[in-house]
């Protein structure tokens, strides 16, 4: 099989261009003094309580997120043409969202069958004919990308609901620069940490009309969430209220919180709660981390939802083979970022294909996330490909499979010193009164060698990543 | 702010003011403990440590005998008695974690600082010396406080966290004082049954440690000296400890410290808090010693530990438990 593409040498062991400087960085430092810088890491992330929930572990216990000290270093080059084509995504899929809740165009045109979005759990009848200010239903948007080659970039999912890992984006960046100062002075590396300042931006931008100063909140689950360090993160730097459910209530279809000088008005929610758990009264009955009578106001237009209610519909993994299709319907356009081909098991040649080929395939559930219900076929057992084969004969509907990509490596610092691990990335797209990025995103690490899963629920781990400036 | 924002800063102040008062009380009972006394006294005065914390109860649902190790496992290490050490900074640190946020990043280090420390005395639980530990606790609890002077910016949460420090600061306060003036007035009352050959030097001289401790554990003891200059006798500790405006913390000290506090805070329910803060330093302002030692000692203080838990009560309905829909 042909060697993946690494991101820092070229096929011949050299490295490339924009790698040199690192490269000839790496090979004086010691695995003794890249160790010590690991272990100072660790302890900082521990200190600061930059920690992270892994569920079906013990009740309370915390990890930190293993980093990496090698970059991922993007060319200004590479990240243009990235930063387009993410933009244009995004555009198109809340031009899609609107569009199901409203006028069902794309439908109506035969590009995607009406009982895909109809019978999908993620459409919400609800939000039927309900106008979101600018029409905009992802405010926040977090695009999983891979490399399989040079130039040669693949969406691997659209995370539209509550994607997170944003505040580990900016977190890698203050360790680099804290262990590495030096290496900044040799790279022109972009920015970041301005994140936060563009989010609450876009989130004041999506206000409702009548309002002239919008109160802004994060909505959290609590403490006990896996990504609670990431909401009290966002509501500290952006300056807003971090709430919870019960700090909220609803009347006259307004939101109020409840402060120690009385009641106060609340206008947009970035709310990093599901939309089961979100209102009580109109989806999870027994909910306790949603508001009563939330549903209600967001229809009303008296309190934005970033992201909407029902965006589910669009990053459902038997939406994005359609995604492309979009593209062209909406914009006009030729999609710039490519798919991953994609075979849905709801189609009886595609399921066919699918089980004549599972040793090949990765086969995920339409539904999933954070890598949990999936198969990776070459690198599964016997056993385990047969065991997924009876779950795939129960519910082919619920299933799509993919070949599995030569992700890209990068050089990482595992025990064995540097070696090359699988990598993607997870740049995040923000669309208000315009789309803003910032240039980066968040790289996740496979850490077991020859691992394709990069999910931090499944111990993978972060970098950071560099976009450089011309 | 946010009703329950506000609830975790007090509390999370509550918790660290009472993680170092219990080491403050274990750390004196574990010294008056040294010195040669009888046996029976020194039971009592393990036992009364638990009953002024009302944990009689739970202590003895574990454990068979009342001594010095197992009061301190218990009041040190058990995570079922909430008011251990191990449990109030884990309260504290929970609190911290949850409005991590609202604090400075320096105070939030500190609690967790103060946390993963813990982690690692805990492993080395039974091979720890209590005093250093008791030592430890006062000294985190000291840089928390010291490092939320110096960072925080002196907003509602700074008070709401100041208000949970010293009404916590205040109750157990009053609470050290009864103990040990309940001890001392057992142990004249054991001496006397007994007529032991004790003679009357070796009496004062135990006298004098058993208030010097007490002093000690509120870090008054060279101020003691300083303000008297005189031999430690128990009415003027009482006077110091209730009504010196300058002693950090002495009840009145607390009291006149709160009472601005509350008025920078004002809301339309805070009126009720100021009327009873303010009936409480006129009843200590226009009282004295010797009036509360005709009245009785254990009576004043049980009618100040009264006073000030109401008012953490109002304080709590009008700030921390979420206002009604309005």
């Amino acid at each position: 099989m042909k060697l993946p593409f690494d991101e820092m040498l070229d096929a011949t062991g050299k490295p490339r261009l924009h790698y040199q400087v690192f490269h000839d960085w790496l090979k004086q430092q010691s695995d003794t003094l890249m160790g010590l810088k690991r272990a100072e890491a660790d302890l900082i992330f521990r200190r600061v309580g930059i920690t992270f929930a892994v569920y079906g572990d013990d009740l309370g216990s915390e990890r930190t997120i293993p980093f990496d000290q090698v970059p991922r270093i993007f060319t200004a080059k590479e990240w243009e043409q990235l930063e387009t084509g993410l933009r244009q995504r995004v555009k198109a899929l809340n031009c899609f969202i609107y569009d199901v809740y409203h006028d069902e165009n794309i439908i109506k045109a035969g590009i995607i069958p009406a009982e895909q979005i109809f019978n999908n759990a993620q459409y919400r009848p609800e939000m039927r004919n309900v106008s979101v200010p600018r029409d905009i239903y992802a405010q926040i948007a977090g695009i999983d990308i891979v490399r399989a080659g040079e130039g040669e970039f693949y969406v691997l999912e659209d995370n539209l609901r509550v994607p997170s890992g944003v505040s580990y984006m900016v977190e890698d960046r203050k360790m680099m620069m804290r262990l590495f100062p030096d290496l900044f002075q040799k790279y022109r590396v972009a920015p970041v940490e301005h994140y936060p300042d563009l989010l609450l931006e876009c989130l004041k931008s999506v206000k409702p009309d009548d309002v002239k100063k919008p109160n802004v909140v994060v909505l959290t689950p609590g403490m006990y969430n896996s990504a609670y360090f990431e909401h009290s993160y966002l509501a500290q730097q952006m300056g807003v209220e971090l709430v919870e459910g019960k700090d909220l209530f609803v009347k006259n279809e307004q939101v109020f919180m409840r402060t120690t000088q009385g009641p106060e008005r609340v206008d947009v929610i970035y709310r990093r709660v599901d939309d089961d758990f979100l209102d009580p009264l109109a989806f999870r009955s027994n909910s306790t981390l949603g508001v009563a009578g939330l549903l209600s106001a967001h229809r009303a237009g008296n309190v934005t939802l970033a992201n909407a209610i029902g965006t589910g519909i669009a990053d459902d993994k038997s939406i994005y083979p359609y995604v492309p299709d979009m593209i062209g319907f909406y914009l006009g356009e030729k999609p710039i970022l490519n798919n991953v081909p994609t075979f849905q098991c709801r189609k009886p040649d595609d399921l066919a294909y699918t089980f004549a080929n599972l040793d090949k395939l990765v086969v995920k559930l339409t539904h999933g996330a954070g890598g949990y219900g999936m198969l990776v076929g070459p690198a599964s057992s016997k056993a385990e490909i047969e065991e997924f084969r009876g779950h795939l004969i129960a519910n082919p509907d619920k299933y799509i499979a993919q070949p599995t990509l030569a992700l890209s490596t990068c050089p990482t610092f595992v025990e064995s010193g540097i070696a090359p691990r699988h990598i993607d990335l997870r740049p995040f797209v923000l669309s208000g009164k315009t789309i803003k990025m910032v240039p980066g995103g968040l790289t996740r690490v496979a850490l077991q060698e020859g691992s394709l899963v990069v999910n931090s629920s499944q111990g993978g781990g972060t970098k950071d990543t560099w976009v450089l400036e011309e | 702010m946010l009703s329950r924002t506000a609830d975790c800063l007090y509390w999370m102040a509550r918790y660290t003011e009472r993680a170092e008062n219990t080491a403050r009380m274990l750390d004196v009972n574990h010294q008056t403990s040294l010195l040669p006394q009888p046996k029976d006294f020194l039971e009592q005065s393990w036992r009364k440590l638990l009953t002024i914390s009302n944990l009689e109860e739970v202590f003895m649902s574990q454990y068979d005998i009342v001594n010095r190790e197992n009061v301190l496992d218990f009041m040190i290490y058990e995570t079922g008695n909430p008011s251990s050490i191990v449990s109030c900074l884990f309260a504290a640190r929970e609190n911290a974690r949850v409005i991590r946020g609202k604090i400075t990043s320096e105070v939030w280090e500190t609690q967790n600082t103060t946390w993963l420390e813990l982690q690692r005395i805990l492993e080395a639980r039974n091979q720890s010396d209590p005093s250093r530990l008791l030592e430890w606790v006062k000294h985190r609890c000291h840089l928390f406080r010291g490092v939320m002077h110096g960072t925080m910016l002196k907003n509602e949460a700074f008070y709401f966290m100041s208000v949970g420090t010293l009404l916590e600061r205040a109750d157990n306060t009053a609470r050290i004082l009864e103990t040990k003036y309940e001890d001392q007035a057992s142990l004249k009352a054991l001496r006397a049954e007994n007529k032991t050959s004790d003679d009357e030097a070796g009496v004062d001289f135990f006298d004098f440690y058993h208030w010097a401790a007490l002093l000690r554990s509120v870090s008054a003891f060279e101020i003691y000296r300083q303000i008297y200059s005189d031999q430690v006798t128990p009415k003027q500790v009482a006077q110091l400890l209730i009504f010196n405006k300058q002693m950090p913390r002495s009840l009145v000290c607390c009291v006149n410290e709160l009472i601005p506090l509350i008025s920078e805070m004002k809301n339309q329910q805070s009126k009720e808090i100021e009327r009873l803060l303010g009936k409480l330093k006129a009843s200590l302002d226009y009282s004295d010693i010797d009036e509360v030692f005709s009245q009785g000692l254990e009576d004043f203080i049980e009618q100040f530990l009264e006073r000030i838990n109401h008012i953490a009560d109002e304080f709590s309905s009008a700030y921390l438990i979420p206002l009604a829909t309005a």
